[in-house]
């Protein structure tokens, strides 16, 4: 542009909204660049928030016992036929292990307790195992299994707030009536006794401003409800009241109890939970947890607070202990996942799996794959290529798209009155799921083929058909291969969403516990099955707090699933390009 | 109006004839009596203003107006006395021995070579690889391409120039070995240079086949052609030697439209 004034009219009136054009150029990649923006951030907090749950759920904590298969036990009937193994007591095998880890452990209640380290369905791993290599009757097999759900949660630090405080004092401890004498020579416990009075100081305040506000409440009120109020608001007087005095009295120990952390004494396989502190901040009363009886006064001890009170956790402190023990003696690891994919769906979160719901999927999308696509594609093809352009082929290609936009669940109705009412195709089965799905995928693969089919330029059917080719010969010669590319695309978008879906799979029992994956087989496609999102729905479902960490597990799969999908589909493509 | 049928100047054997041929497009239409004889070895030219009707004639004569849905062509046609606007006629046969030359280079997105083995191999011309090799360089020799693509036969037709498409496009037309080779408008896309190359080509292919070929561009009919049909508004109106069409036109249309008064 020149500084010379403009003599054209034109110019003139054009330099006058240039700069409101360049605004609008400006404000419209301004929008689309948030735009973007906005959409990468929405998917990095996704991705981020789906990994950082599900990674926890790929290692697991393995407990490794050495288990005494004696020969009476594992085989009843002492003929080593099958039926005979299938009785064995391999529950007790189990229990005698952990008995045997743990001997000081004699009442009923806590030997349940102990036995609840790992959920009793691994008796029937045990036997499989037995089964499987009948050689191993009679020998010391050492055996592993995964630790509960709550307690592999624990070590991996998901479950408590803890901390290991180190001490200074040599600790002795000395046996007095039922409870255990903790003494150290330093002030140990003094730091943890003012926390524990603060702590006491605090509720007791929370008590009295809770009963202000019930006084406060209560003063326009009359009847029975202001006087439950007052009532009410005196016990947390009293209450608040009785905290103080104890604490003032300057003498006499602090108890603790389940509302307040668990503080534990460790030393050498032995640990004391403590039960009150005194206040000189060197003593304090406790009971056996593990281990017992009187030791050499040691300078190796360790104080474990879990701050987290027993009373709003689900593993006791007993547990802990006992985890914490095996642990350190090495029978504890913490290993890759491999439950996660060699089993299917178990109501006990650490035996759960995802290989039911991967083999379900991948049967499923065989069936759909293999009607979807060429169903699909033939009939776009003839659509496209062969048919008249009249009324009844308008009416066909509206039907299509129509049917696109039908919702999946009424596919999943359709499936069940025709393929499982009238057809008598069995229940939740990869076969029927994958008709159904097949069903939901065709509008998607004839629409995209359409377009695919129609983006293939004209000349080029021209060019084939004037050296004589016939119809056929040109669609398949030509016209196909051009289009591969665009169909691929198509395909897969339809069958992204297919291995994604859930809601027909409702009606045609897809959606269920099953607690076996199917075989990688033909007659995988009749059996019982379940499939990825599935799996994801029923787990995000599940009361166990483990299952929370499966559920992104599985949703990470599933993304791993469709991602190989997806590669593979874009590996093809690329080898259809290169043919030009 | 009825187009008298009209006969080559000159005294060379009739290759195609037509005889009140008249094409409608979903009852619209488009070619109006048209009667005409072509000779064989020569170069015909169809000339004339827009939408006159001259591609849609070329057309007839390979049955191209098949693939387009509502085309109705009535009349008679034929090759060498046989009837080919006939039901019983195979479009595919017939296209055998009738190639056709688009407006726009169209290879297909094959080698060059595929792209000329492709009429051979689906009418199953050659038995063996080399007999295939043969007709294939014949064909591009006789197209003029082979010495610019003998080495690298097995490249994508689709890479080579806009002229060179359109001589591997011939090539891939007599590849087959057809009769006649029509050839709709297949200079209007390049540039003079190639269009000069293809009119060589022109002029050569002549010895053998017989041509026709659609144009707009006067002076191209007058330099390739030994015969012009001048169409307007979907009729025949004036057939006879390129020399009398231009220097002596019988017609008033004819003369308006080779001065340039309009079209």
């Amino acid at each position: 542009m020149t500084d010379t004034p403009d003599i054209s009219p034109i110019r003139t009136a054009v330099r006058k909204n240039l700069g409101a054009r360049y605004r609008a150029e400006l404000r419209f990649r301004a929008a689309g660049l948030g735009a973007v923006a906005a959409a990468v951030g929405i998917l990095i907090i996704l991705l981020s928030s789906i990994v950082s749950g599900g990674l926890p759920a790929f290692t697991a904590h393995e407990l490794a016992l050495t288990v005494d298969l004696d020969r009476e036990a594992v085989d009843p009937m002492g003929d080593g036929s099958e039926d005979s193994l299938r009785r064995g007591g391999y529950s007790r095998i189990l229990q005698s292990a952990m008995r045997a880890e743990f001997p000081e452990v004699q009442a009923r209640r806590d030997l349940r307790n102990l036995f609840s380290l790992y959920t009793a369905l691994n008796a029937t791993r045990l036997m499989d195992d037995v089964l499987e290599d009948p050689s191993l009757i009679g020998t010391r097999h050492v055996f592993t299994m995964p630790l509960a759900d709550d307690l592999d949660l624990y070590l991996k630090g998901h479950l408590v707030d803890d901390r290991t405080l180190s001490t200074n004092g040599r600790l002795t401890l000395t046996d007095e009536d039922r409870d255990v004498l903790v003494r150290s020579s330093a002030t140990d416990f003094r730091d943890l006794a003012a926390e524990v009075s603060r702590t006491l100081r605090a509720r007791a305040t929370v008590l009295e401003v809770e009963a202000d506000a019930l006084e406060l409440r209560a003063e326009g009120l009359t009847g029975t409800e202001a006087e439950d109020m007052l009532y009410e608001a005196q016990v947390n007087r009293r209450q608040a009241a009785d905290i103080r005095a104890t604490l003032d009295a300057g003498a006499g120990p602090i108890e603790l109890d389940g509302s307040l952390p668990s503080i534990i004494v460790e030393s050498d396989q032995r640990a004391v939970l403590l039960t009150s502190l005194a206040r000189d901040g060197a003593t304090a009363r406790g009971r056996y947890l593990l281990g017992g009886g009187e030791i050499e006064p040691t300078e190796a001890w360790t104080l474990y607070v879990i701050d987290t009170p027993a009373e709003r956790r689900r593993v006791s402190d007993q547990l802990i202990v006992w985890t914490r023990a095996l642990e350190e003696r090495g029978a504890i690891r913490a290993v890759f996942n491999t439950y996660l994919f060699a089993n299917a769906d178990s109501r006990e979160p650490e035996l759960a799996g995802v290989k039911g719901a991967l083999y379900g999927s991948i049967l499923t999308m065989i069936i759909t794959i293999m009607i979807s696509v060429p169903i699909g594609v033939f009939t776009a093809l003839y659509l496209e290529e062969y048919a008249p352009k009249n009324r009844f082929t308008a009416l066909i290609e509206v039907n299509i798209n129509n049917l696109a936009a039908v919702p999946s669940i009424v596919f999943g109705l359709l499936g069940l009155a025709v393929f499982i009412n009238a057809f008598g195709l069995p229940r939740s089965a990869p076969l029927v799921g994958g008709l159904v799905l097949s069903l939901m995928t065709l509008p998607t693969v004839i629409i995209a083929t359409r377009a695919a089919l129609q983006a293939v330029p004209q000349s080029i059917r021209q060019a084939a058909l004037a050296v004589g080719a016939s119809r056929t010969q040109t669609v398949f010669h030509h016209v196909l291969p051009l289009a591969a590319p665009g169909i691929l695309t198509g395909a897969i978008i339809g069958l992204a969403q297919a291995l994604g879906e859930t809601a027909p799979l409702l009606m045609i029992g897809m959606v269920a516990f099953i607690a076996d994956a199917p075989t990688l087989g033909l007659e995988g496609f009749t059996q019982p099955a379940t499939v990825m999102p599935v799996q994801v729905f029923l787990w995000s479902d599940g009361a166990e707090r483990a299952f929370q960490a499966r559920t992104g597990a599985a949703i990470l799969v599933l993304l791993a699933l469709m991602i190989g999908f997806n590669a593979l589909a874009i590996y093809l493509r690329r080898r259809f390009e290169r043919r030009w | 109006m009825t187009d008298t049928p009209l006969n080559p100047p000159a005294d060379l054997p009739i290759k195609v004839t037509a005889r009140n041929v008249v094409v409608s497009y979903s009852g619209k239409q488009a070619l109006h009596d048209v009667s005409i004889d072509i000779p064989d070895r020569s170069v015909t030219a169809f000339i004339g203003p827009s939408g006159c009707g001259k591609s849609t004639f070329l057309r007839c004569l390979n049955r191209m107006n098949d693939t387009i849905d509502g085309a109705v062509v009535s009349g008679s046609l034929t090759i060498d006395g046989q009837e080919i606007n006939d039901k019983t006629i195979d479009p595919v046969v017939l296209r055998a021995s009738v190639g056709m030359v688009f407006q726009k280079p169209n290879p297909f997105p094959k080698s060059i070579y595929d792209n000329v083995a492709y009429g051979p191999r689906i009418h199953g011309l050659a038995l063996t690889r080399p007999e295939l090799d043969e007709i294939v360089e014949n064909a591009l020799r006789k197209a003029g391409l082979w010495d610019e693509v003998s080495d690298r036969l097995n490249h994508p037709g689709t890479g080579l120039s806009g002229g060179q498409q359109q001589r591997l496009v011939i090539a891939r037309a007599i590849a087959v070995n057809p009769e006649v080779i029509l050839m709709d408008e297949p200079c209007s896309a390049l540039d003079p240079i190639a269009t000069a190359r293809i009119e060589e080509l022109i002029d050569e292919l002549r010895e053998n086949y017989c041509i026709i070929i659609v144009t707009h561009s006067m002076q191209q009919a007058a330099r390739v052609s030994q015969h012009t049909a001048f169409f307007h508004m979907g009729h025949l109106v004036e057939y006879g030697s390129t020399e009398d069409i231009f220097t002596n036109p019988r017609d008033k249309r004819t003369q308006d439209y080779i001065t340039g008064r309009f079209g």
